[in-house]
């Protein structure tokens, strides 16, 4: 991890694939990229085997443009759809069993800041409803009870997609899927004010409609996580095979949930309010 | 056990299960069986000299350079590629997987090595700074389905799945082994004159500085949605 990992040994730049050369040449590493340049560099993940239309694939896309320093990440996922794009990104990805994500992303922190005293080293857990609320729940509130400075995103496409259509924790009320034809008996879990409770001290909930807004909320949130604690951004996600959405309605579809249950949310602590007016300030000054 | 070049067949049992040790230092595997290095490395460049298609997979431990001695240990492997006849260099820049598929003509994946042996119809190939799991995985994949001949120079303890493996190699042991490999293409009569071998065959590079987003058609809104399109509160 660091920016040495991604230098081409003298000698071998003619024998490297050019998409290794590319991303060494018009990558992210060691450069503040804005979202809005998205396509005039070369990015993090370009192949995934996600599904045509998946809203989760677009947001994984964003999720890379916006890490603030990806030489020194290391994402953590689990089973699910979105380790499909997550593990093929230039990143380092480690791949938690079902449900545990949030304690290696513990561990994996704590080994980090001992072995890496003088740097940031950012830890983000990427996982579905399944794997942080369903059944990772325990392992994801206990990493919040603790106090854990890594963030926690969650794609949460309302169903377990992988596996044939089961309702999760996160699927609306009264919804009917392929393996769940009574349709749900009980509410979708409140996850936002589950994370506040718990001591995230940054939690954001979105559609994403809005690559910007998702950039500024994705930085925000892995910010707050170096210094604070935990941070928390659920994000809907569509599936839209499970779904039945048409692939060209799927944006359709987030704007319409955006203005029914998915309007942007943002809370923070204190001080990290302040934390951020005080760095906003000081990058205005710097553009001044 | 003898671990000849394959095909053994799918998922093959593991040397290690049939009594095959990895070497002390100072010894090498040659077939499974542990002998003196120079003996292991004469045949290791027999191989490379005599079988179709020699090319050599650097892993990502001698392809970027995030040490003096990794970039010492490239330029080693850079200098023993071209004393072997038509060597090709294909590669291994990383370990994550490639779907829907690689280019097996630019890079070689441990997760489908198979995939990169076969279509370059490589007969003998020489694994150098990769991982040792990934190589371990690499070299069961390769021996299970391709005749490849597979030769490891690993910086550690070596690997039982290649024909010949040798151990503790770095900069200063691959340059003793690019001279053994002079010595055995003298005795076999190859003509050669050194030379480096072919670059990288995938495309050229694109020219990232002059794209826009407009380029994108119909897809941009997915770059710039309009202000105030539909989110009032977003900035």
């Amino acid at each position: 991890m660091g920016l040495e990992y991604v230098r081409i040994s003298p000698g071998f730049e003619k024998y490297m694939p050019k998409d290794y050369v590319d991303l060494v040449q018009y990558g992210q590493f060691g450069r503040q990229i804005d979202v809005q340049q998205l396509g005039q560099f070369k990015e993090l993940v370009e192949e995934h085997p996600m599904c045509a239309g998946c809203f989760m694939a677009y947001f994984i896309r964003v999720f890379y443009a916006a890490l603030p320093n990806p030489e020194d990440t290391i994402v953590i996922g689990t089973a699910g759809c979105a380790r499909l794009a997550l593990s093929q990104a230039a990143v380092p990805f480690v791949y938690g069993n079902y449900g545990d994500t949030n304690a290696v992303a513990s561990g994996l922190k704590r080994a980090l800041t001992i072995r890496f005293p003088d740097k940031e080293k950012d830890v983000v857990v990427i996982a579905g409803d399944g794997g942080l609320i369903d059944i990772g729940f325990g392992m994801t509130m206990h990493s919040w009870f603790r106090r854990e400075k890594f963030t926690t995103i969650m794609v949460d496409n309302e169903v377990y997609g992988n596996t044939g259509g089961q309702e999760s924790g996160m699927s609306p009320k009264g919804v009917q899927l392929k393996m769940a034809p009574k349709g749900k008996q009980f509410d979708k879990i409140n996850a936002v004010e589950l994370a506040k409770t718990a001591g995230c001290v940054y939690v954001a909930k979105l559609a994403p409609t809005n690559p910007k807004r998702i950039a500024k909320t994705i930085r925000r949130a892995i910010l707050a996580a170096r210094h604070f604690g935990p941070t928390f951004i659920h994000a809907y996600t569509s599936c839209n095979i499970e779904y039945s959405i048409p692939t060209e309605k799927v944006l359709e579809d987030a704007r319409k949930r955006e203005k029914q249950d998915f309007g942007f949310y943002e809370w923070m602590t204190d001080e990290v309010k302040e934390y951020f007016e005080e760095i906003e300030k000081q990058s205005q000054e710097v553009k001044a | 056990m003898e671990v000849l070049p394959g095909p053994a067949g799918y998922i093959p049992t593991p040397p290690a299960f049939e009594g095959v040790e990895l070497p002390p230092p100072g010894k090498a595997l040659l077939y499974g069986k542990i002998v003196d290095e120079e003996i292991a490395m004469r045949e290791a460049a027999k191989a490379m000299l005599t079988r179709r298609n020699p090319t050599i997979f650097p892993g990502p431990l001698v392809l970027w350079g995030w040490n003096a001695s990794a970039m010492e240990k490239a330029k080693a492997v850079l200098e023993l590629a071209m004393e072997i006849p038509n060597c090709r260099i294909i590669p291994m820049p990383d370990y994550r997987p490639k779907y829907p598929k690689i280019d097996p003509e630019a890079e070689i994946n441990p997760n489908h090595p198979n995939l990169t042996i076969l279509h370059n119809k490589i007969e003998a190939c020489i694994f150098v700074g990769v991982h040792c799991h990934y190589a371990n995985l690499s070299l069961r994949m390769i021996r299970a389905g391709t005749n490849c001949f597979t030769i490891a120079l690993c910086a550690e303890m070596g690997h039982e799945d290649a024909m010949v493996s040798l151990r503790d190699v770095h900069a200063e042991e691959i340059r003793r082994f690019k001279d053994v490999l002079v010595q055995v293409r003298e005795e076999l009569g190859i003509k050669w004159e050194p030379k480096l071998p072919p670059e990288n065959p995938s495309l050229p590079q694109e020219n990232w500085e002059n794209l826009s987003v407009v380029d994108y058609g119909e897809y941009s809104y997915l770059l710039i949605p309009r202000r105030g399109e539909h989110v009032t509160e977003s900035e």
